[in-house]
């Protein structure tokens, strides 16, 4: 498998690529005392700025940093346009997608997905059937994983389309290479991305409920117990708008207000870091102490955006993610310039033998799972674990899918004995309101563990800086 | 400015100022029962220390009897106690870091250092000898704390709040300790004006850092009504009752909104009978009665402050 790993930084025969040699020619010129001195700096850095996340089910209040490697994953200009050509046709479908299931359901309706994949599925909410949202959007803020396999080309891996996480890092990671190594800057031509908190925030403008002229956009957090309260914090400043939970709001006159120390203060775009179940205890689950009671009422009358919309869940769950090529061609007329990962779901029969019979080769993945939890990669597994996986598959086979392992491409990172290669993947930040806007990049994730192929900051993995070259 | 942050820098600021407080309270108290070993007095210091740092049942139900040892223990390391030093310190962590975006790092740092100094340390030190040092600590880190908040936050609404929290909560605690010590000197003592009476009189002082100030101020012997004219009327005295409502009306003036109108009559009221009153006519009605009626002033205060700006307590 490693043998048939895809290298951002060099070909199968060692040569460096070409993207990649104005930073390797640096890289060899770099002392190694000055390399670990600058990396002793970006550790000391990140931690007395505080960027942690805390981790589930240790030990409560656990907050670690997440590593940082210092070697930049490169991608150059024309490749990225391709990609972002394919991710801007994406999101527009998966759009358009949301936006017929929740009111004439045409796709349903022409026999392309089982209606009662979608319907029955957990995430839809009858509660938005009918609702016309602000420019038809429903996922303003997408983060599309995206991995490059054996022979380099790219697949979407799963489409992120309720509350993704990771831009802070992206930021943070630029903010600290260019911290770190100035000249590296002047020396090669890469795109910024520091605009993405402005862009984020005038796509938040452009969504405000209709009539709205100087709309108050808030931000929505669980918390600061949450694993992303650092990203919910930083994002809220960067902006410059107000960080707020659920107790902060009230609904009143069909309208949403924040309490402040100068009187209440209408609300009008809450960009929501909190699940669906949790928005209103008095239409979703009852024992939500983070939410706002009456929120969807209001949201129902049109008198507040929320971004995502509710009920996106829907469009990113992995029994739905494999018709998402077929709504590209159904919606826009297009074929899709990306590629999805043939997924085998286990709730056929035939599919479902077939994955019983090859489970040392595939990944298993729970349907509703997400964070690198309850999932099995095959190759990576012990005859222990992959027996306990089947039973867990037969119990109930309608809860999994199963793809094919890719091997993900690998990039160069930083190790106690020099340099390595591990393996990568890519999630850009795609952002729909009047129009698609994409930051160039995104944020890379890197599984630090020789082989590993899970990149999940929850399961040890790190990240590195993306960069764009600029022709 | 959102009601909760300003609640929680609020809450931070009176929670750093209480761990203080009780710190110089505590101190008094111990220099106090040297002076007295032995005798009475001893212990009824000790158990007004517990009268002024809150409840006194929980403290019953767990340790009994008004020990000397049992109240250092229950006010300074008992994590079960939320009026203890180690609970006030962790409730200033806790509403720091609710509000962590809002703080500058440095102050940040300063309270959790504290808080993670305090949760490691070994309450064994306390024992004996080892508690001046402890309480100098306390008060140190205080002004730590409010040197950093002074130094380095943006002058707005962020910084005024946590001002607010510091005063209203520091007036509460000096009226409290002078009116409890000041209580049980002038009426347990058999020889007033006699050595131990002194002794008496400039711990409390101490207990406010006022003992030099007393000095330079009067340049003659310690006598109550001068001690309760600096706690209470000088507002040159950085921890005077005076002095903290020249903050607290100045303050609510500049935080006000449209419904703080009567919160801010009410304390320009209190503020002015302090600026115009005479400790003599405070005396002559009854220095308990004034300093009772003084705190319930400022528990309404902190009431309506929470209805008209933070979150209500109901």
């Amino acid at each position: 498998m490693k043998a048939t790993a895809y290298d951002e930084m060099t070909t199968a025969d060692g040569a460096v690529r070409p993207h990649y040699a104005a930073f390797a020619a640096w890289l060899a010129s770099q002392p190694a005392e000055t390399l670990a001195r600058k990396r002793e700096e970006a550790d000391l850095v990140f931690h007395r700025l505080g960027i942690t996340f805390a981790v589930y089910g240790e030990a409560e209040g656990t907050e670690r940093l997440i590593p940082f490697d210092m070697i930049p994953r490169i991608l150059p200009a024309a490749e990225w346009s391709q990609l972002a050509a394919g991710l801007r046709q994406r999101v527009r479908a998966l759009n358009a997608f949301l936006g017929d299931i929740y009111h004439d359901q045409e796709i349903l309706k022409a026999g392309h997905i089982p209606a009662m994949q979608v319907l029955q599925n957990v995430q839809y909410r009858p509660e938005m059937q009918g609702l016309d949202v602000p420019g038809g959007i429903y996922a303003h803020i997408a983060g599309v994983d995206l991995v490059r396999a054996g022979a380099g080309e790219f697949y979407v891996l799963e489409d992120n389309l309720r509350v993704p996480s990771g831009v802070s890092y992206m930021l943070e990671d630029r903010r600290m290479m260019m911290r770190l190594f100035p000249d590296l800057f002047a020396r090669c031509r890469v795109a910024p991305v520091e605009h993405y908190p402005d862009t984020l925030q005038e796509v938040l403008r452009t969504v405000a409920p209709i009539g709205v002229s100087n709309p108050t956009v808030a931000l929505l957090t669980p918390g600061h117990f949450n694993s992303a309260y650092f990203e919910h914090a930083f994002l809220a400043q960067q902006m410059g708008i107000e960080l707020v939970e659920g107790q902060d709001l009230f609904v009143a006159d069909e309208q949403v207000f924040m309490r402040t120390t100068q009187g209440p203060r209408q609300v009008d775009v809450i960009y929501r870091r909190l699940d669906d179940d949790f928005l209103d205890p008095l239409a979703f689950r009852q024992d939500s102490m983070l939410g706002v009671p009456g929120l969807l009422s209001v949201y129902r009358a049109g008198r507040v955006t929320l971004a995502n919309a509710i009920g996106t869940g829907v469009a990113d769950d992995k029994s739905i993610y494999p018709y998402v090529p077929e709504m590209v061609r159904f919606y826009l007329g297009e074929e899709p310039l990306l590629n999805n990962v043939p997924t085998y779901m286990l709730r056929k029969p035939d599919d479902l033998a077939y994955v019983l019979d090859h489970l040392p080769e595939l990944v298993v993945k729970e349907v509703h799972g997400s964070g690198g939890y309850g999932m099995l990669v095959g190759p990576a597994a012990t005859k222990q674990e992959i027996e306990d996986f089947r039973a867990r598959v037969v119990a109930a086979p309608e809860k999994y899918i199963a793809q094919p392992t890719l091997s993900l491409s690998t990039c160069p990172i930083f190790v106690e004995q020099g340099i390595a290669p591990r393996h990568i993947d890519l999630r850009p930040f795609v952002l729909s309101g009047r129009e698609i806007r994409i930051v160039p990049g995104g944020l890379t994730r890197v599984a630090l563990r020789e082989g590993s192929l899970v990149v999940n900051s929850s399961q040890g993995g790190g990240t590195k800086d993306t960069w764009v070259l600029e022709d | 400015m959102l009601s909760r942050t300003a609640d929680h820098l609020y809450w931070m600021a009176r929670y750093t100022e209480r761990a203080e407080n009780l710190a110089r309270m505590l101190d008094v108290t111990q220099r106090m029962s040297l002076l007295h070993a032995g005798s009475e007095g001893n212990e009824s210091g000790w158990a007004s220390a517990l009268t002024i740092a809150g409840p006194e049942a929980p403290y019953r139900a767990k340790h009994g009897e008004v020990t000397p040892a049992g109240v250092m223990s229950w006010l300074c390391f008992d994590a079960d106690n939320p009026s203890s030093i180690i609970g006030c310190l962790r409730s200033a962590r806790e509403n720091a870091h609710a509000v962590r975006g809002t703080l500058t790092s440095e102050l940040w740092e300063t309270i959790n250092d504290t808080w993670l100094k305090v949760r490691d340390g070994d309450p064994a030190v306390l024992a004996g000898s080892g508690a001046g040092e402890f309480f100098d600590w306390v008060k140190f880190r205080s002004h730590l704390s409010r040197g950093v908040t002074i130094g380095t936050m943006l002058q707005d609404e962020a910084l005024w709040f946590a001002r607010l929290g510091t005063y209203l909560e520091r007036a509460d605690s000096t009226a409290r300790i002078l009116d409890v010590h000041s209580r049980r000197l002038l009426a347990g003592v058999s020889d007033v004006g006699g050595a131990s009476d002194y002794y008496q009189w400039s711990a409390l002082l101490r207990s406010v850092s006022a003992f030099e100030v007393y000095r330079r101020v009067y340049r003659d012997r310690i006598t109550p009504l001068r001690v309760a004219e600096l706690f209470i009327l000088r507002a040159d005295m950085p921890r005077s009752l005076h002095k903290c409502l020249n903050e607290v009306t100045e303050l609510l003036d500049m935080v006000g909104n449209r419904h703080s109108g009567e919160t801010a009559r009410r304390a320009g009221i209190l503020h002015a009978s302090l600026h115009f009153g005479r400790i003599e006519d405070i005396f002559a009605g009854g220095l308990h009665a004034f300093l009772g009626d003084f705190v319930g002033r400022i528990y309404d205060l902190s009431d309506r402050i929470a209805n008209d700006f933070l979150i209500p307590k109901h």
